[in-house]
């Protein structure tokens, strides 16, 4: 692994070294290194790029990390990747894609992920977007996350752009059965003249099933952002969405919740607000020694920290 | 010391109206004193601690701090020549810790004092350093934390824009402990705005603002007399 591809495993997996437990390392459309451990299997897919990853029910305190790093410019991969959790896990999953382009051509990476939750168990799922690179060529990442989720099963997702990733295209669904939970939490920070669009789709078809989606961004320059989130009560269920936007200089941001209630005792709530920094922050931030746009950064940083 | 020369402030109402909120007004407050501001609402006692800490700007007139011209500067070059501004409502932030407003204030000395500094406003640090400021914590609390960022910055010039205002009966009794320390320790020049008979108490001087005027300024045995009589203050009969 040369230099490059280890400053991108360090900001996608907060990783200086190769991790502890099960891991896959895919480098320029290839595999760079795997491990798998006793109770995590690790298999490459015969039939399409990417991997299958197999998790023993009753796996508890495990880690797989599965980071994917491009420093080739022009670049075009698309994975696969499956993860099936078995029934009363609890595991932590780290994926996360950082590109570093140095070129003038597009380097683009597409991760379809597709979970299937067993019955009770716990995932905590860390997904990470980075781009680098002094070059002209744009970084794209379109990643698609849909999760199947059985009963009384939890996952909390953590999704994290900020920075240097281009037209992004980010779907992510979730069909939750009986006593099931899904949190979804997002932090999107776009500049330039990127445009970044999220959409979240959650259909909670089981009894007593929930979820709460929220998503924290900061749009500056003359970036834009579009963020959709639509969450579907089929049964009784309680869901709740939330964005919350700064919006600065010339930036663009819409935030469409769609909240569906298909069941007498589905509850429901959407919240959205977008708005500029509040200059009484501002102000106290000086007050303490701050230069504008030093208290700025600090107000930006905090809210997506 | 910090002077203020003829400094008026005005606004224009929404009628296109202007409207004077500081008339004039001449002031030189001495190094390491202990001076409260008071007067009825609307006498433009906020407005001029947010002219000396320049959130807001003096329509005519000048401030000098220690020799130096600060009119025309900005709220953080003011900050940084050490003047601090305590708000009569404390910001919420969303995402910003206790401890990270208390760095910010501290600087360099905040690993000194972390403990000290909310310990002196009655907050236990172990259940408040991580804590975000926001509406999680109560007005009272803010108002505390707030005070506690003014302590950290241990600066030669604090104003405290009523520090009263919002906060319970057992906070407030720990509030002048607080300053009750500051004055006697009388490292710095502490400037409160406050209607409070007990903070009033404290004061080694204490300023009458009515009209965006002053209207009197004397020691507290000559101003609070007269004070306390109430409505019959000749210190608040308008021209």
């Amino acid at each position: 692994m040369d230099e490059i591809q280890k400053t991108l495993l360090e900001e996608v997996a907060g990783l200086h070294e190769i991790p502890a437990g099960a891991y896959n390392i895919r480098a320029n459309g290839a595999l760079s290194s795997r491990n798998t451990t006793e109770h995590i299997d690790i298999v490459t897919k015969e039939d399409k790029p990417g991997i299958d990853i197999i998790i023993k029910p009753g796996t508890k305190k495990e880690s797989v990390h599965i980071p994917v790093l491009i420093s080739q410019t022009g670049l075009e991969d698309l994975v696969y990747n499956d993860f099936y959790i078995g029934e009363d896990c609890d595991v932590l999953i780290v994926a996360g894609c950082g590109i570093h382009n140095g070129g003038n051509r597009t380097s683009k990476h597409d991760g379809i992920h597709t979970f299937h939750i067993g019955k009770n168990a716990k995932v905590k799922y860390v997904e990470k977007h980075y781009g680098s690179g002094e070059g002209t060529g744009e970084n794209i990442m379109n990643p698609q996350t849909i999760v199947y989720m059985e009963e009384g099963s939890y996952m909390e997702m953590e999704t994290t752009q900020i920075k240097g990733i281009d037209s992004p295209d980010r779907v992510t669904k979730a069909k939750l059965a009986d006593d099931a939970r899904i949190v979804i939490t997002e932090k999107i920070m776009t500049h330039g003249k990127q445009y970044a669009k999220t959409e979240f789709e959650v259909d909670m078809d089981g009894k007593n099933s929930s979820t709460n989606v929220i998503s924290r961004s900061v749009a500056k320059d003359q970036s834009s952002q579009l963020f959709v989130s639509k969450i579907n009560g089929n049964n009784k269920c309680a869901g709740h969405t939330e964005c919350d936007a700064i919006i600065m200089d010339d930036a663009h941001i819409s935030a469409v919740p769609e909240i569906t209630a298909n069941h007498l005792d589905a509850e429901l709530i959407h919240e959205a607000a977008i708005g500029k920094i509040a200059g009484e922050q501002l102000i106290k931030l000086m007050t303490l020694g701050l230069t504008e746009k030093e208290a700025e950064e600090q107000i930006v940083n905090g809210f997506l920290k | 010391m910090l002077e203020l020369q003829n400094v008026s402030f005005s606004v224009t109402d929404q009628d296109g109206k202007k409207k004077e909120i500081i008339k004039d007004l001449s002031l030189k407050i001495d190094d390491k004193k202990f001076v409260v501001i008071t007067g009825p609402n609307g006498s433009g006692k906020s407005t001029l601690a947010k002219l000396i800490a320049g959130i807001e700007k003096v329509t005519s007139g000048k401030i000098i701090y220690n020799g130096q011209d600060i009119t025309d500067m900005t709220i953080d070059e003011r900050a940084r020549l050490g003047i601090s501004f305590a708000f009569q409502q404390p910001v919420r932030f969303k995402g910003i810790k206790v401890k990270d407003l208390l760095k910010l204030a501290a600087g360099e000395q905040y690993m000194k004092g972390a403990c000290d500094y909310l310990g002196e406003v009655g907050l236990c640090a172990r259940d408040y350093l991580n804590r975000d400021v926001d509406g999680s914590l109560s007005g009272g609390e803010l108002k505390r934390i707030e005070i506690a960022t003014i302590i950290a910055r241990n600066t030669p010039f604090s104003i405290f824009d009523e520090p009263e205002a919002g906060i319970d009966l057992w906070s407030f009794k720990n509030l002048i402990k607080v300053f009750e320390k500051m004055h006697k320790e009388q490292e710095n020049s502490i400037m409160i705005i406050s209607h409070q008979e007990r903070i009033l108490n404290i004061a080694d001087e204490i300023i009458v603002i009515a009209g965006g005027k002053m209207k009197a300024r004397g020691k507290k045995d000559e101003i609070l007399p007269e004070l306390l009589e109430g409505t019959k203050c000749r210190f608040y009969q308008e021209d």
